[in-house]
């Protein structure tokens, strides 16, 4: 074998599938958003999405969640983040405890708390019990949105906070110890050496975890549907009921093309913010 | 992984009372994220009554009753036969297509491998399962629409980031001094990593096949858009939670969280070759 030729025909499969899988399917979806079965070049799909009833809500409630989720993830993220980097003993076994929801998908998040929210729940049994209330609440009626979005928002910060986790475990992990001694030396305070030690140098891994972290976030869908039904319409959900019950997947590829710029200007914007001198990245 | 560790030194008093704080908070957030868990199972083998009985006390009546109600409940074998068989598929194909390409990009520099790289971080800043969408029409006009293949083809594409990150951090972790090592004692190319590379990367490999194994097995929207007939058990369930009983939706979110407990377990040691690769 050619060793020059030998990368490439060891890539090949892989560009292959992406392009066909990954690329193309995506103009495939802004053509299907703009263009007619036909093949005209329209608008009106967009127009007939933005002026659905249910458009400013789905797009309002998306931008929400992220906006309650994503801060609380990074906060409780890098807090067990120097935990663990702090920890000798055990710390194997914390850091499997910590990154078990890794591994759960978010339809199984969403009935695990509906397993506490529903009506004879654990939340209501265990405030019946210490006698704060006296019959049943029903914490996930369609009258009751916000907490619907607290019981979203909770299930969504157990469920990926892991992600997080596991990024800047690793980063924190890249970070040379004789910069902590460093810092010692020079009697920086345990919060003093966070923030100027481990914050800037942690700044390729949070951008990682940040752009991910947003991403999904905006993606957010089995978890809504299975705690509040069609009670907090959502981008995602949208798309599904556009897809499915209204036969339209011009309109879904509509709203499909809202997510994806949303993404792409989150990232962007993520990457201009956190932005690390080159030989810093990959 | 080496770790950064402030300094530790003898008894003060103000070290153990942080001590105490430290241990306090390390319970909490376990139980933060085991208790939910567990009141699902304790939910999931219980009986219907069970379930619906108020108010709960935290050990409900232990029983099979729903697990098994749910494995009966018309559908849902074969549902859970389909994500089988779509999650193995997933995870032959990422393996097969990213481990060459985990390779390639360890053990040669050639023009254009910053591309790719780049075709694999973009993958990263894109909602995937909205490819689900273009490939709907577009499985029905190559006759893929509704097929287990179809959908293993969109959870390849989910899952084969990451087989290339894992295999690419794998390979880069053996010395290419022990290949070289190979080739001069009279292997060629193929034989030196059947008999010297291979077998220091299978455990990895099997992990980066588990962790394909979940993506699949967890992956909600492409499942639900594209399968009617061959729907997979996320799938199935998702549609059925309008009208399922609720010890039902309990019995099938443990059967969801079963498998994804085990297989993190498996591969935690690999998690961080996912993950960490980004920074290097």
């Amino acid at each position: 074998m050619n060793p020059r030729t030998l990368p490439y025909l060891l890539l090949l499969p892989a560009t292959f599938f992406l392009v066909a899988f990954f690329l193309y399917p995506f103009f495939l979806v802004a053509w299907q958003a703009f263009a007619t079965d036909e093949g005209v070049l329209t608008s009106k799909y967009f127009v007939k999405m933005y002026k659905h009833w249910k458009f400013d809500k789905a797009l309002t409630n998306t931008f929400l969640l992220v906006l309650a989720v994503v801060p609380v993830q990074l906060a409780l993220s890098l807090l067990m983040a120097t935990m663990v980097s702090k920890m000798q003993k055990g710390r194997d076994m914390i850091l499997y405890i910590w990154t078990i929801p890794l591994g759960i998908s978010d339809l199984a998040a969403g009935l695990i708390w509906l397993a506490i929210f529903e009506q004879t729940g654990f939340l209501n049994s265990f405030l019946f019990n210490i006698g704060a209330i006296d019959s049943q609440i029903t914490f996930l009626g369609y009258q009751n949105k916000t907490v619907i979005f607290l019981a979203v928002m909770i299930a969504e910060v157990w469920r990926a906070t892991a992600i997080m986790l596991v990024i800047l475990v690793a980063g924190i992990g890249l970070i040379p110890k004789e910069y902590y001694e460093a810092a010692e030396v020079f009697g920086a305070s345990r919060w003093k050496q966070f923030t100027r030690v481990t914050l800037p140098l942690l700044k390729p891994s949070l951008q990682t975890a940040l752009i991910l972290r947003v991403i999904l976030a905006f993606e957010v869908f089995a978890v809504v549907v299975a705690l509040g039904g069609t009670n907090l319409p959502i981008l995602m959900g949208e798309i599904y009921k556009w897809q499915f019950e209204l036969q339209d997947s011009h309109v879904a590829a509509a709203y499909a093309l809202v997510i994806l710029a949303i993404s792409i200007a989150f990232t962007l914007f993520f990457m201009w913010l956190l932005r690390t001198p080159r030989e810093a990245q990959l | 992984m080496n770790m950064a560790v402030g300094s530790q030194g003898g008894f003060q008093p103000g070290k153990s009372l942080r001590r105490a704080w430290f241990i306090l908070i390390t319970v909490v957030l376990c139980l933060w994220v085991l208790l939910p868990i567990y009141l699902l199972f304790s939910n999931a083998f219980s009986t219907s009554s069970g379930v619906s009985a108020f108010p709960k006390g935290i050990v409900p009546p232990f029983s099979t009753e729903s697990v098994g109600f749910f494995f009966r409940y018309s559908g849902v074998g074969k549902a859970f036969w389909s994500s089988i068989q779509v999650a193995v598929l997933t995870m032959i194909m990422s393996i097969l297509i990213g481990a060459p390409a985990g390779y390639s990009l360890s053990r040669f520099d050639f023009r254009g491998k910053n591309l790719f790289r780049i075709l694999i971080l973009m993958t990263r800043a894109f909602p995937l399962p909205l490819l689900a969408l273009p490939m709907a029409v577009m499985f029905i006009r190559v006759g893929l629409d509704d097929t287990i293949l179809g959908l293993a083809l969109v959870h390849t594409t989910l899952a084969l980031p990451f087989a290339v990150l894992i295999t690419y951090s794998l390979f880069s972790g053996i010395p290419i001094e022990l290949e070289e090592a190979a080739w001069t004692l009279g292997c060629n190319r193929i034989q030196a990593f059947r008999k010297v590379i291979f077998p220091l990367v299978l455990p990895g490999i099997t992990a980066s096949a588990i962790f394909a194994f979940v993506i699949s097995w967890n992956e909600v929207f492409a499942a639900a858009v594209l399968t009617i007939e061959h729907r997979t058990l996320p799938a199935f369930i998702l549609q059925s939670l309008g009208v399922a009983p609720l010890h039902l939706k309990f019995a099938g979110g443990a059967v969801l969280v079963l498998p994804a407990l085990i297989f993190i377990f498996l591969v935690r040691k690999y998690l961080f070759a996912m993950w960490g690769i980004a920074n290097r």
